[in-house]
């Protein structure tokens, strides 16, 4: 043992349940001490993809031909189209995104249901910003105690300097963060340049200054609240966590009753547990609260304390694990193997062997634990929505035609008695690229043409038509039917188009009505 | 019951009012509803400066800004008006011929006359233009005054039987029941609706179109098949203005139906005028 090695932190966890103030009394500040070890590497490396994707992905160009934009994501929303890379969105499509969505859903339960609160803990913006900010916190007021030491301190010159410096850099990066958003939605290179010469569209200035604001606010200001009181997730996720899902978890079956003097108290005879009472898990944790107290609502697992409490144990020489990631099923096992299932204190003792090695009836986890019918289902039903967008997405029509009938009038009746249709036809070419389909009507309706208002020779039966890239082309056409193939009041019949090139085809049933009695 | 009164469990003070034993607590409000509420009230006061507020006797105050919503109207319509500007022009220099054959002309003209014809012609030719007895569809290739793009400009410019323009469309059918007997009216009639379908009596076809040739053809022509300089229609279609039917027919001769149709160009300007012939002729029936 050398518990000399650990300081012990006068840290107090202001938003555990027994230190919680109410909600019109003023926030207490939470200065979170840097941690390292494995989960907080793992949270830069988190942090650097996730930013780096925010940051980067408008910039990344793909070359679509000269009829679209050369932005590989892209929202444009003047055009109400969206861009992803090969796929090309268009408004009527929206069920793609949905599909989407869903699959954020369902992903969102099968992460909770086996590790926990993992998105809250590593992916949420506000949790990355938030640690962004810290960052930047701690490189100009130094780490926990200096920061506090700071707070206290009055008003002088240099700590309004390091305060202006710090919330200045806040702003940048909010600014910056605002700026990135605006990309997706136009052309990233012409706006950046017309952003800063200030011939950009007043949108974007005002979607760049409220995101600059929230994100300055949410991120340095508001931090943990806004997971605590903003966010409805907390509530969301806690109820699809079960016995088996992995959350952060102090294992009090080895770590109680704590003590400060492990020595002093060893030799008293006392029995001891391995948390020493050092205070760093509640000084690394963002959230400001203890996890020694078990579960609560406003632990995001960032596993902080884990690393925290790991180093400690390492300096101690004991076994990392008295914060881990655990299931509830894990811990009761083991707890009840240390209370010897009823007693209500803990005896360290009775989960080790008499050399001080773990005793091997205790849980641990498992890989294969996360293999069970709920993420089961949930891995289904999220597959299931991914392959049917991508066999929809690889199958779905890039040509479409539609037709309208004239509500009024119905038909007109010709001088030589024939009879004609009036129809909107619309015809959608959904590819950056021109094309030109012959429209015609389907062989069945014997003695009918058509023609197009504004193009080509009247009563024919078929007609190229020039299809814009990446447009709607909307075309008024009448058809003629001559009175003897007229056998009923109406009859059904097809629009066909044909790409030329291509050969896609689409059709379109309509109506052909006709008077009831022909004079 | 007004007395100072702190709730045991809780330790707060309550309002002092009670409900059979039980207590409201006066907690403070949270801080950001306080922030938020007091927020409103700055905005507050800078909203009844800058924008109308105050309701006085006959107005209101008008608020620095000079906002008004009717000004907003008008600026919107003004801008509405401004962005087809250069689309007006244009149909204002062109004939409807080279509107017809412009596609993007075409289809802001045929919008904007199908507009104008929903405010100005419904009430007669309906809301499809289909028309009705004695107001013709004007969805048909059958053309009493001419279905050329310049003909149906001049039609509704200067209307049909419009005494007050001088170059409107005129021409009157006498009334035969002053002319010819009951018998010739019966075998006129017969004659003309034989010429677009089967009658009852075929023996009355040939006197019919003797007194046919006698009477009608000056304005009908030799064939029957009209004429556009006077508005005459041609009698051997499929398309009846006044019904086809024999009877129909007979109580035409005997005694006219004339339709008048005003001219439009003192209300509705040139331009307009060109976007509405240009939505007739699109309607289907228009000739080259």
């Amino acid at each position: 043992m050398q518990d000399q090695d650990v300081t012990r932190l006068e840290a107090v966890a202001t938003n555990s349940a027994a230190n919680r103030q109410p909600l019109y009394a003023r926030r207490t500040k939470i200065f979170p001490k840097r941690a390292s070890g494995s989960f907080r590497q793992f949270k830069w490396i988190v942090m650097a993809i996730t930013l780096g994707i925010y940051y980067l992905v408008p910039w990344i160009r793909w070359d679509r031909g000269p009829f679209a934009p050369d932005q590989a994501v892209l929202i444009d929303m003047a055009h109400r189209r969206f861009y992803f890379f090969f796929i090309e969105i268009w408004p009527q499509e929206f069920i793609y995104i949905a599909g989407l969505l869903v699959m954020a859903g369902i992903g969102l339960f099968l992460v909770t249901s086996t590790v926990g609160r993992a998105w809250c803990g590593y992916t949420c913006p506000q949790t990355v910003w938030v640690d962004l900010f810290l960052v930047i916190e701690r490189y100009f007021e130094g780490d926990r105690n200096a920061r506090m030491k700071l707070d206290a301190a009055p008003w002088s010159f240099t700590k309004l300097r390091i305060r202006i410096i710090k919330h200045v850099s806040w702003l940048v990066v909010a600014v910056l963060t605002g700026g990135a958003w605006i990309f997706y939605f136009a052309d990233a290179p012409t706006l950046a340049v017309d952003f800063v010469t200030g011939n950009a569209a007043f949108i974007a200035y005002a979607t760049v200054a409220v995101l600059t604001a929230t994100t300055y606010t949410f991120g340095g200001l508001m931090r943990e609240q806004v997971c605590t009181y903003m966010c409805p997730w907390p509530r969301i996720q806690a109820a699809m966590l079960d016995e088996t899902s992995l959350t952060v978890t102090y294992n009090d079956w080895r770590g109680e009753p704590r003590s400060r003097h492990t020595k002093k108290a060893m030799a008293t005879g006392a029995s001891v547990g391995d948390c020493v009472d050092c205070n760093a898990c509640v000084a690394v944790c963002p959230m400001g609260i203890d996890i020694r107290d078990g579960q609560q609502l406003e632990c995001i697992t960032c596993a902080l304390c884990i690393d925290a409490c790991d180093d400690v144990m390492g300096r101690l020489g004991k076994e990392h694990g008295l914060i881990s990631y655990s299931t509830l099923n894990d811990y009761d096992a083991n707890m009840a193997i240390a209370t010897r299932s009823g007693s209500c204190s803990i005896t360290p003792e009775l989960i080790r062997k008499p050399d001080g090695r773990f005793s091997e009836k205790l849980s641990h986890f498992h890989i294969r634990k996360l293999l069970r019918p709920r993420t089961f289902l949930y891995f289904g039903a999220w597959s299931a929505v991914g392959v049917s967008i991508a066999f929809a997405l690889a199958t779905r029509d890039r040509l479409e035609l539609n037709v309208l009938h004239d509500r009024n009038p119905q038909f007109v009746l010709l001088s030589d008695g024939a009879v004609r249709n009036g129809y909107t036809v619309k015809l959608l070419n959904m590819v950056p690229q021109p094309r030109t389909v012959v429209l015609k009507l389907d062989e069945s309706f014997e003695g009918a043409s058509m023609t197009i208002v504004g193009a080509g020779d009247a009563n024919v039966l078929e007609t190229d038509v020039a299809l814009e890239p990446d447009r709607l082309k909307t075309i008024k056409v009448f058809v003629r039917a001559d009175p003897q193939a007229l056998d009923g009041t109406t009859r059904s019949f097809s629009f066909v188009a044909t790409d030329k090139a291509t050969g896609e085809r689409a059709d379109y049933t309509a109506t052909f009505n006709a008077p009831e009695k022909r004079k | 019951m007004s007395e100072k009164h702190i709730d045991e469990v809780s330790g707060v003070k309550t309002t002092g009012h009670e409900w059979d034993g039980i207590r409201e607590l006066d907690n403070p409000m949270p801080r950001w509803w306080i922030w938020t509420f007091y927020a409103t009230i700055v905005w507050s006061l800078g909203y009844v400066i800058a924008y109308p507020a105050w309701p006085l006797l006959t107005s209101s105050t008008q608020g620095i800004l000079g906002y008004s919503s009717r000004a907003e109207v008008r600026n919107d319509l003004k801008a509405a008006d401004d962005s087809m500007g250069a689309y007006r022009l244009a149909i204002k220099d062109k004939s409807v011929a080279d509107i017809l054959a412009d596609d993007q002309l075409r289809s802001v003209a045929v919008a904007a006359g199908g507009a104008a014809f929903k405010v100005n012609c419904v009430q007669c030719h309906g809301s499809g233009a289909a028309g009705s007895q004695g107001f013709p569809n004007l969805n048909d290739d059958d053309w009493l005054w001419g279905g050329k793009p310049d003909e149906i400009q001049h039609t509704i410019a200067h209307g049909i039987r419009f005494t007050k323009d001088d170059q409107t469309r005129d021409s009157l059918m006498p009334a035969f029941a002053e002319v010819l007997d009951g018998e010739q009216i019966s075998q006129v009639s017969a004659f003309v609706a034989s010429l677009s379908g089967p009658v009852r009596d075929t023996s009355m076809i040939e006197p019919g179109k003797t007194v046919f040739a006698e009477n009608c053809v000056a304005c009908h022509g030799d064939n029957a098949k009209g004429n556009r300089e006077l508005g005459a229609p041609d009698l051997t279609d499929a398309i009846w203005l006044y019904g086809g039917s024999e009877q129909a027919i007979v109580a035409q001769v005997r005694a006219p139906r004339i339709g008048v149709m005003p001219a439009w160009n003192a209300r509705l300007g040139e331009t307009a005028i060109k976007e509405l012939a240009t939505f007739v002729h699109a309607l289907g029936g228009g000739e080259k």
